[in-house]
């Protein structure tokens, strides 16, 4: 059960910023804003969706918690353990505790080494076991994710799509982690495939207690695996609660547009689409005041100027808009 | 709507080979289908089903290690696989046209919007450079581009993922075909973006009267646009049926699976707890099992299965399927 009272992860007004830089001498020039301080939360064996289109700066948020790319400001605190935004190098006692989960199957899996090498990494990295020790667990894993422990010394060619993402789901179990960045895990795959994947997932957390990050932009998957949503909009949460009040009231247009776009999966029900197109504007020209302005239909003078800060509406639901 | 009139395009029995090292074998197999004027037709499938193939057969650009082997494709009566290169071209982008999935590979990196179009509408078309410009700007205008007259001057790059799949209908709306296949074309985008591609592609067909085959995965997209559907399984049919039929009642346990194995949002109804998987992976064509190719994933499959292919029949009026058991059942 979600546990709100003592967060195992806590993020903290988080960024990244990459320079954009130009000419001969690489001069600075300007600056994407791709994270422009997030704030989120995590409990034990909860699911929170990070949820948006292309650009919205999901992926690099799941990349800063992992220390993949460096963030340039904020605090990220793991349950009983220190900061570690502010540190030259993440120590390995809070690698252990988060890993990570990619969305392409085929390109996060090293081509040349064989599965037990992949799923053993880990634990050789962070000298856990003796070899014999680390030899058994890399079967117990494999059994875990639903692989034959014979298949242990094949490539990762000799795999399907769905088969490899479940190594890199035994690799990202290695060393025993709370929580799991799971970054698009689905998307690369044919949906009957997905589903095994996503049942797995659900399997795990129950089995092991694992909380997820779950970034997607498929809303029908965000909704199935979350137990909280946030919406995320050029670098900002615009929107969380828990996922029945993202999906049955949110507050937010942004929301309310991506669920309104969402294809009904019955035929009786079809949407009357609008084919206009409207201003959709990216991470390195963010509008002014709230970046949602170009294409809302509530936008006001205020909203053109003044940057809508995320604010408490009760039932555990936090929007960021001047009309609502 | 007007179902009665004949076929803007028919294909009947096309089987088409690839040809590997190893001999050829079968991507698509006994394809039969056909589309009205003002009819859209999905095909659905997941990768390796056959569904990109069929498409590229209907514009006769299959890559150069496939080819037809056998079977009929007939545009307006006319026998499509019968032409040679020069009509060929004649028809294509005339009567037959495609919209493709990546606007930015499908498009040329170094002509304007506006030139690839007039190119397209003077290779059909006795219209001089300026009145061919006029008449991109125009195609523009019409799948709602904002701004036309500078997007047309404008290279695929300087366009969103939006409005360079608003350029690549726009290209294949330009010589007016009667005939448009889309393939997944709005798999890249974003969903916002998405439905505005579809709400276009649905306007210009109630406008333009087209016949519609829209390739796809997603069975959102499918209840959105389609007509009626054809579901794909190891390059055949495994369903075909009106869109209401395919979603109410669907009879191949195939379907049935992909649509259990769908998260979807649908506020009637409780989420479920766990998805339906189909277990296992689809088989690879050049190792396609005995019998029915799904019987090794299907939850009902018999010893007849395994053994004998199943035919695609028709189980009740206007609902096909390929599928031993649901005559037992």
């Amino acid at each position: 059960m979600p546990d709100a009272a003592a967060p195992l992860l806590s993020v903290e007004n988080l960024k990244v910023h990459f320079a954009i830089r130009s000419g001969v001498f690489q001069r600075q020039v300007g600056e994407v804003k791709a994270v422009d301080g997030v704030s989120f939360s995590i409990g034990s064996s909860e699911t929170l969706g990070l949820v948006g289109e292309s650009g919205c700066g999901k992926s690099t948020t799941g990349l800063a918690l992992m220390g993949l790319v460096k963030a340039t400001d904020g605090h990220i605190a793991m349950q009983g353990a220190e900061d570690v935004t502010q540190m030259r190098s993440i120590p390995q006692s809070y690698r252990r505790r988060m890993q990570i989960i990619f969305q392409d199957p085929f390109s996060s899996l090293n081509p040349r080494q064989r599965v037990r090498d992949i799923i053993r990494a880990p634990l050789d990295i962070h000298g856990i076991g003796t070899v014999e020790e680390r030899r058994a667990e890399v079967a117990r894993l494999m059994s875990l994710v639903g692989l034959r422990p014979d298949q242990a010394e094949n490539f990762p060619h000799q795999f399907s799509g769905g088969q490899r993402q479940r190594i890199g789901i035994a690799r990202a179990l290695a060393l025993k982690p709370d929580i799991i960045v799971c970054d698009e895990p689905v998307s690369a795959l044919d949906v009957s495939v997905q589903a095994q994947i996503l049942n797995l997932l659900a399997d795990l957390q129950k089995e092991l207690g694992l909380s997820y990050l779950f970034i997607s932009h498929d809303l029908g998957v965000v909704e199935h695996v979350s137990h909280r949503v946030a919406v995320m909009y050029l670098g900002k949460i615009v929107e969380t609660g828990s996922k029945e009040v993202i999906f049955t009231k949110p507050l937010h247009p942004y929301s309310e547009l991506l669920l309104r776009s969402a294809p009904a999966h019955d035929p009786r029900k079809r949407h009357k689409f609008s084919a206009v197109s409207d201003d959709i504007p990216s991470a390195t020209r963010k509008p002014a005041g709230c970046a949602f302005h170009t294409r809302c239909p509530l936008a006001t003078d205020i909203c053109r100027q003044i940057e809508p800060r995320l604010e408490r509406k009760g039932d555990g639901q936090s929007v960021a808009c001047h009309h609502r | 709507m007007e179902k009665t009139m004949e076929p803007a395009l028919a294909v009947s029995d096309l089987n088409v080979e690839i040809l590997g090292e190893n001999g050829a074998f079968p991507v698509v197999s006994e394809m039969s289908l056909s589309v009205r004027p003002g009819e859209t037709v999905c095909i659905v499938g997941e990768s390796g089903c056959g569904k990109s193939m069929t498409a590229l057969s209907l514009l006769r650009l299959l890559p150069d290690s496939a080819r037809v082997a056998s079977g009929s494709i007939r545009i307006h009566g006319e026998d499509f696989l019968a032409m040679d290169r020069r009509q060929v071209e004649d028809f294509r982008g005339d009567k037959i046209a495609m919209i493709f999935q990546e606007p930015l590979s499908a498009l040329n990196p170094v002509l304007t919007i506006g030139e690839q179009i007039a190119e397209s509408v003077r290779q059909h078309r006795r219209l001089g450079r300026r009145e061919a410009f006029a008449r991109a700007v125009k195609c523009l205008e019409l799948v709602q581009m904002p701004d036309p007259e500078r997007r047309a001057r404008q290279y695929p790059h300087e366009l969103s993922g939006g409005m360079r799949q608003r350029a690549m209908i726009a290209l294949a709306l330009a010589c007016e075909p009667k005939i448009i296949i889309a393939d997944e074309p709005t798999t890249a985008l974003d969903v916002t973006v998405q439905a505005q591609i579809l709400g276009l592609i649905s306007d210009l067909q109630k406008r333009l009267g087209t016949a519609q085959i829209l390739i796809t995965h997603d069975l959102g997209v499918v209840a959105e646009i389609a007509d009626r559907v054809i579901v794909m399984y190891a390059g055949r049919r495994v369903e075909e049926c009106s869109v209401y039929e395919l979603f109410e009642n669907p009879i191949h346990p195939y379907t049935i699976g992909l649509m259990g194995a769908v998260p979807h949002r649908d506020r009637t109804k409780a989420t479920p707890e766990r998805l339906t998987d189909i277990p296992g992976t689809v088989p690879p064509l050049w190792h396609l099992p005995k019998g029915c190719a799904f019987a090794p994933r299907c939850p009902g499959a018999s010893a007849r299965c395994l053994e004998e292919r199943p035919p695609f029949l028709e189980k009740k009026p206007g609902h096909f399927a390929a599928c031993w058991e649901h005559d037992n059942a």
